[in-house]
């Protein structure tokens, strides 16, 4: 079973504990955690991504919207849903801040780049381009033939390429990563989660063998 | 404060080097076990697309350590870059309490009896060093044996007429059909060919204390998560600690080895996990390293009578550095093939093995370990874009509807194709690090072509209505998680490091026993032959040891 986070859960009522209506129960110390748990928690959890906005670790706003409509091109939602809904960017933003660090000038630069060739080729910044525009440009992208200063600093070609890359990863990869959120695109492909059993210590428990003895000779 | 003097030091635990500890410390002596990287489990390394040894995007999950331990590889273009573990070019195994074996997809062949004698069968092609083996596999057969017994190998492969002769069946049967192989196995024999069940070192049923496999889809270069896949780690390594002769000693790096002044190897100098530097001193050196870092080792310990490296009097340490190419085909059918039931590869053939008009050796075929949604993403045929919507229907139509299949060439040799130690770069512990050059045999493209055409016969036989070839197509180092030839071992010592006994050709008590030794890796996966070479090399160490010949 998934839990499918499109669908804000239902609030949880906690109007019953204050309601003088009701016959007085003592409250025992496990009903007030249960209760002021799911009031603090519910929240933050069940917020759909987009409203995480202004919590990205590299990206700026702009940077951050570019990349999501950039994302959104190379895995696009049609019946099964895209790059964004799967949290491929949060994945990307969370590498940039650790695995990836090294690819952050190219990401930087990247998107400068972006705007750049976007203003030159239709005037207007990359998010408020039609699809087929935008895919015009990523293509432009691909071959290393976009306009802009930019991509004499840095090539358009790494760029895209590291972007389709990661979005790949992202969208495709294990969930545990940011990305590929409730294993939607697994579901796509009609593949199960991960039968992860538990955290295993060393020595299995139905290992017959026990840990053998650490000596120093 | 100094260490205890002890018998053997064993550098690496992996498939050769964990069979040696095992069986020196069965045997009464006493054993230090030095291994670069840890002990690597399923709960700290879990099932993940993005980090294991397979794809590596970030980074590998069974070592080496990311951030020491560079190499230098020099393109054929002759233009040097430094590599991390990461990257393709670095031709990583691993590194980690067990090695490869931990993270392998544990196909264990046996070679065939030609493969020992490929010099004899074929003679040499241009531009080649290929070579007979000193020791036929007559010599390593109850070698073998003592591998699938021991380790543990699940299997069938009595279909297969084309297997040397061996005495006993596998310890333990295969697993139960994949949709895969119930396509694939009559399809082979309508051609006429002899599919059989891969020889694995996998439990199919509980053996040696630990239970069958678990059947998903994280196999091959992932750790196993119900311990059923069988390296030295779960196995031998474990016997040899339990026999209370056997140190391990983990996050060890090894700077070099040193001589006495009769020439005899005396101890081993290296990097403890505090990161200080120790002297272990022993009667018996066994390098276990694989063949680049063992390369590497003997190359960073020149002495006076060796300014070229341990070894290395005629400039043999380091060369014929030899992996496998992989080729064969990507086929696509009208119906669900896919039963998301691991390992994935189940079904092979040995037919293509030998006997193949005008070419040099052969690789066996087998349908292909489970692939990860990441992997198959990068597989789209010529034609298919990278991205966008036709990439996402790419994914939604082949994933569940394809084959792969794919066998490992038999690598011809090359003398240029090789390991050295870099003038410049060194390691976080400044100890230079193995540079990587030279080319494979343009044989090998030949080979490969015939994978292809092999492998494409095979799918469309099986009815399926697309093929891509996965063909290699230009030469390149070849080395990889296959890594062979290193420290050739031979008759002669002007044309070999090691004797036919694994022992150093100038050094008394220094063995090498890993895939560095193989005069020709095969056409085949070349673990459990590592495993027999330990098991042959330490049963002539034990019987030399106590007569004095090793004193």
């Amino acid at each position: 079973m998934y839990v499918d986070r499109r669908v804000a859960p239902p609030i949880l009522s906690v109007s019953g504990f204050m309601d003088p209506s009701l016959p007085a129960k003592p409250m025992t110390r496990r009903f007030f955690l249960r209760v002021s748990s799911a009031t603090l928690l519910a929240a933050p959890l069940f917020q759909p991504l987009p409203a995480l906005a202004g919590t990205w670790r590299f990206f700026d706003e702009t940077e951050a919207a570019t990349i999501v409509a950039l994302c959104e091109r190379i895995v696009p939602a049609d019946e099964d849903p895209g790059a964004t809904w799967a949290g491929v960017v949060q994945f990307i933003d969370r590498k940039l801040t650790g695995y990836y660090h090294r690819y952050q000038q190219l990401y930087r630069l990247g998107l400068q780049g972006v705007h750049q060739s976007s203003l030159a080729l239709f005037g207007k910044a990359f998010v408020d381009l039609s699809g087929v525009q935008q895919d015009d440009l990523l293509r432009k992208l691909e071959s290393n033939q976009a306009p802009g200063n930019i991509w004499k600093q840095v090539s358009a070609t790494e760029f895209f390429d590291r972007l389709v890359d990661h979005t790949i990863q992202g969208f495709y990869g294990g969930p545990r990563h940011g990305g590929n959120r409730d294993a939607v695109s697994w579901r796509m492909l009609g593949l199960p989660t991960a039968p992860v059993r538990s955290r295993r210590p060393l020595t299995a428990p139905w290992s017959t063998t026990p840990n053998p003895p650490t000596i120093k000779l | 404060m100094k260490i205890k003097h002890v018998n053997v030091v064993v550098i690496g635990s992996g498939a050769g080097g964990g069979v040696v500890a095992k069986e020196l410390a069965e045997a009464g002596l006493d054993v230090v076990l030095l291994e670069r990287g840890r002990w690597v489990t399923p709960d700290q390394e879990r099932k993940d697309d993005l980090r294991n040894q397979r794809t590596t995007v970030l980074g590998p999950s069974c070592g080496p350590d990311e951030d020491k331990e560079p190499r230098v590889f020099v393109d054929p273009e002759g233009r040097e870059q430094i590599v991390w573990p990461a990257d393709g070019a670095y031709n990583n195994n691993a590194a980690c309490v067990g090695g490869g074996t931990v993270s392998y997809g544990a196909m264990a062949w046996r070679y065939m009896a030609q493969d020992f004698q490929m010099k004899s069968l074929y003679g040499v092609p241009a531009g080649s060093t290929l070579d007979d083996w000193p020791i036929t596999y007559a010599d390593l057969e109850p070698f073998y044996e003592k591998a699938e017994n021991e380790i543990g190998v699940s299997g069938d492969v009595t279909p297969d007429p084309f297997k040397a002769p061996r005495r006993h069946p596998l310890p333990m049967p295969p697993l139960p059909d994949s949709r895969e192989t119930q396509i694939l196995k009559p399809a082979a024999q309508r051609l006429g060919w002899h599919p059989f069940y891969i020889p694995m070192l996998r439990n199919t049923v509980p053996y040696n204390g630990r239970p069958g496999c678990m059947r998903c889809r994280w196999c091959c270069g992932f750790v196993c998560e119900c311990d059923a896949k069988n390296g030295t780690q779960n196995t031998v390594i474990r016997t040899a600690l339990a026999s209370g002769h056997c140190e391990l000693r983990t996050h060890c790096i090894v700077a070099g080895i040193t001589l006495d002044t009769k020439g005899r190897a005396k101890a081993v100098e290296y990097f403890d996990a505090q990161n200080h530097r120790q002297t272990q001193t022993a009667d018996l050196v066994v390098v276990s390293g694989g063949a680049i870092e063992s390369a590497r080792l003997l190359l960073n310990s020149p002495s006076a009578l060796f300014p070229q490296g341990l070894g290395n009097r005629f400039d043999w340490v380091g060369r014929n550095l030899q992996g496998h190419a992989y080729s064969g085909a990507f086929g696509l059918f009208d119906h669900d093939v896919y039963d998301d039931l691991g390992p994935g590869a189940e079904i092979a053939i040995c037919d293509f093995n030998h006997g193949n008009p005008g070419l040099v050796g052969g690789m066996l075929l087998a349908n292909e370990f489970c692939r990860l949604p990441y992997q198959v993403a990068n597989m789209a045929p010529l034609g298919i874009p990278r991205w966008g919507k036709a990439h996402k229907d790419y994914m939604r139509t082949w994933f569940r509807r394809s084959i792969v299949i794919m066998g490992p060439s038999q690598e011809m040799p090359v003398f240029s194709s090789r390991v050295q130690v870099d003038p410049k770069v060194k390691d976080y512990w400044g100890i230079p690090v193995a540079r990587l050059s030279g080319v494979d045999h343009p044989h090998n493209i030949e080979l490969c072509k015939f994978a292809s055409d092999k492998a494409e016969l095979w799918l469309k036989e099986a009815g399926a209505i697309q093929v891509t070839r996965r063909q290699k197509t230009q030469s390149w180092l070849s080395a990889g998680q296959h890594q062979a030839g290193t420290c050739r071992m031979g008759n002669d010592p002007k044309t070999s490091v090691v004797d036919k006994h694994c022992k150093l050709h100038d050094v008394d008590n220094l063995f090498v026993v890993d895939a560095s030794v193989h005069a020709n890796n095969g056409g085949f996966n070349p673990v459990l032959t590592i495993m027999a070479v330990a098991y042959y090399a330490s049963d002539y160490i034990k019987r030399a040891w106590p007569g004095g010949g090793l004193r």
